[in-house]
């Protein structure tokens, strides 16, 4: 069972629709010991960076940690992915995972944000377990203000005022800045490899 | 690269999509789920459904046609027509919808916009603007095109987008369905007098329209209706001619 957690930020449906489409078996919840029981967790997240606050207060976020120690593969979404890092400019008060360093930042002035559309993949590891299959240079959609610096653990890039983390790996952990239940082919590929994911 | 969106649009009425001329002179163009579908696998990068009659009767039968358009579409999906309160927005969200386009609503209540995009983020909030030529100025219209605002375009798009707006999509009434090309100079007017994505719309009739509206319109997207249901352009051709014309666009793998 695949747990895609429920905090309150957004709405859930499309991820839900797209896991059901590819047959696996999901549950939103909003319960830690669901989260804690789960094979696979799913983080998405839409909005403000300062909306993940209500993981730590609900008990979700020490159920994730858990989860993560144990080695339990985890995909961040969007929003979901920036809190994998330390903190964001949006909300600096808030503190992300830190599983990697550094900050997301906002766009530059140069160009429109947020950054709305379909954008190009660079795929920086060849190895990559979330990206088997994706062709380089696939197009997936993407729709934010705030960004993740390149990483030693970036998957792939992308190029929108300078170039920025659009997919990251290490182990069992993945995050995703774009929306793969919104990227047509390409993004169902990604959404199946993590859904397939043996462990 | 960030490519520059082709946007397919359901005008629907009581279920069906319908396709009307200045937003008038309704005909018949099918099912929104099957038309969606098609749209996406033929390399629409978005679908917008519109509810253009939304009344108090027909909001059954829209959360309905939204949830099963919905249901096998794996691209983004925006819903429009008489959203009024956060409510209306909150269940078409919940019926499978990513975005929400509100107008008329917005206009009489412009905390709308804030209030839906702080709980549902400004990436799901589109305000959408019928703009119509006064003298040299444009003006928004209001209730499906019938009744003047009083507010000029760029102005209503520049606090729409102090408000929390994800995106504009812009109307020119002037153009709409006439098949004649966008209107270059309001978008681009709009365009630049904002940091927010805009949509151009009304009065695509041929690739060369879309090139213009990219290249001195400064579009970020376009979007059209009655061309592609009616086949008089598929999206695939449509793309490879803005291709060959330098500008950038997604192709499906």
């Amino acid at each position: 069972m695949i747990a895609i957690v429920d905090f309150k930020a957004g709405n859930l449906t499309s991820v839900k629709k797209a896991c059901d489409h590819l047959g696996a078996e999901t549950v939103i919840t909003s319960d830690p010991a669901q989260v804690l029981k789960a094979e696979k967790i799913v983080l998405p997240g839409v909005g403000h960076f300062a909306a993940t606050k209500a993981l730590d207060d609900s008990g979700l976020r020490d159920a994730i940690v858990n989860s993560i120690d144990r080695r339990v593969p985890f995909l961040g979404i969007c929003v979901g992915m920036q809190w994998m890092l330390a903190s964001s400019e949006e909300a600096p008060e808030v503190h992300g995972l830190a599983l990697w360093p550094g900050e997301c930042s906002r766009f530059p002035a140069n160009v429109k944000s947020p950054h709305v559309g379909w954008n190009s993949l660079h795929i920086r590891n060849g190895e990559s377990r979330l990206l088997r299959g994706v062709a380089p240079g696939s197009y997936v959609y993407f729709t934010h203000s705030y960004r993740v610096p390149l990483l030693a653990a970036t998957a792939a890039e992308c190029e929108y005022g300078g170039s920025f983390s659009a997919a990251v790996e290490r182990d069992n952990l993945f995050g995703v800045q774009f929306h793969p239940e919104k990227s047509g082919a390409a993004g169902l590929t990604i959404l199946k490899n993590f859904c397939d994911l043996q462990c | 690269m960030l490519t520059k969106r082709i946007i397919a649009c359901l005008d629907v009425d009581a279920g069906r999509v319908v396709k009307g001329t200045q937003f008038l002179d309704l005909r018949d163009a099918g099912d929104p789920s099957e038309l969606a579908a098609a749209h996406s696998a033929a390399g629409a990068d978005e679908i917008v459904l519109l509810d253009i009659t939304a009344t108090h009767e027909k909001r059954t039968t829209l959360l309905e046609t939204v949830r099963r358009t919905a249901k096998e579409l794996f691209i983004p999906f925006a819903v429009g027509g008489g959203v009024r309160t956060l409510q209306d927005a909150a269940a078409i969200f919940d019926a499978g919808a990513d975005k929400i386009s509100i107008n008329s609503a917005a206009i009489a209540d412009p905390s709308l916009i804030s209030c839906i995009a702080q709980r549902f983020g400004s990436q799901a909030v589109i305000v959408a603007i019928d703009a119509k030529r006064n003298g040299t100025n444009f003006e928004a219209w209001i209730s499906g095109g019938r009744k003047p605002s009083g507010k000029n375009a760029r102005q209503w798009a520049q606090e729409a987008e102090s408000r929390g707006a994800g995106e504009i999509l812009l109307t020119s009434m002037d153009r709409d369905g006439t098949g004649e090309g966008f209107d270059c100079e309001l978008t681009k007017t709009v365009s630049e007098s904002v940091r927010i994505p805009v949509i151009a719309s009304g009065g695509a009739g041929g690739a060369e329209h879309f090139v213009s509206v990219f290249r001195e319109g400064v579009a970020d997207a376009a979007l059209a209706a009655s061309i592609f249901h009616f086949g008089l352009t598929s999206i695939l051709d449509l793309k490879s001619q803005l291709f060959a014309a330098g500008i950038p666009v997604r192709f499906p793998c």
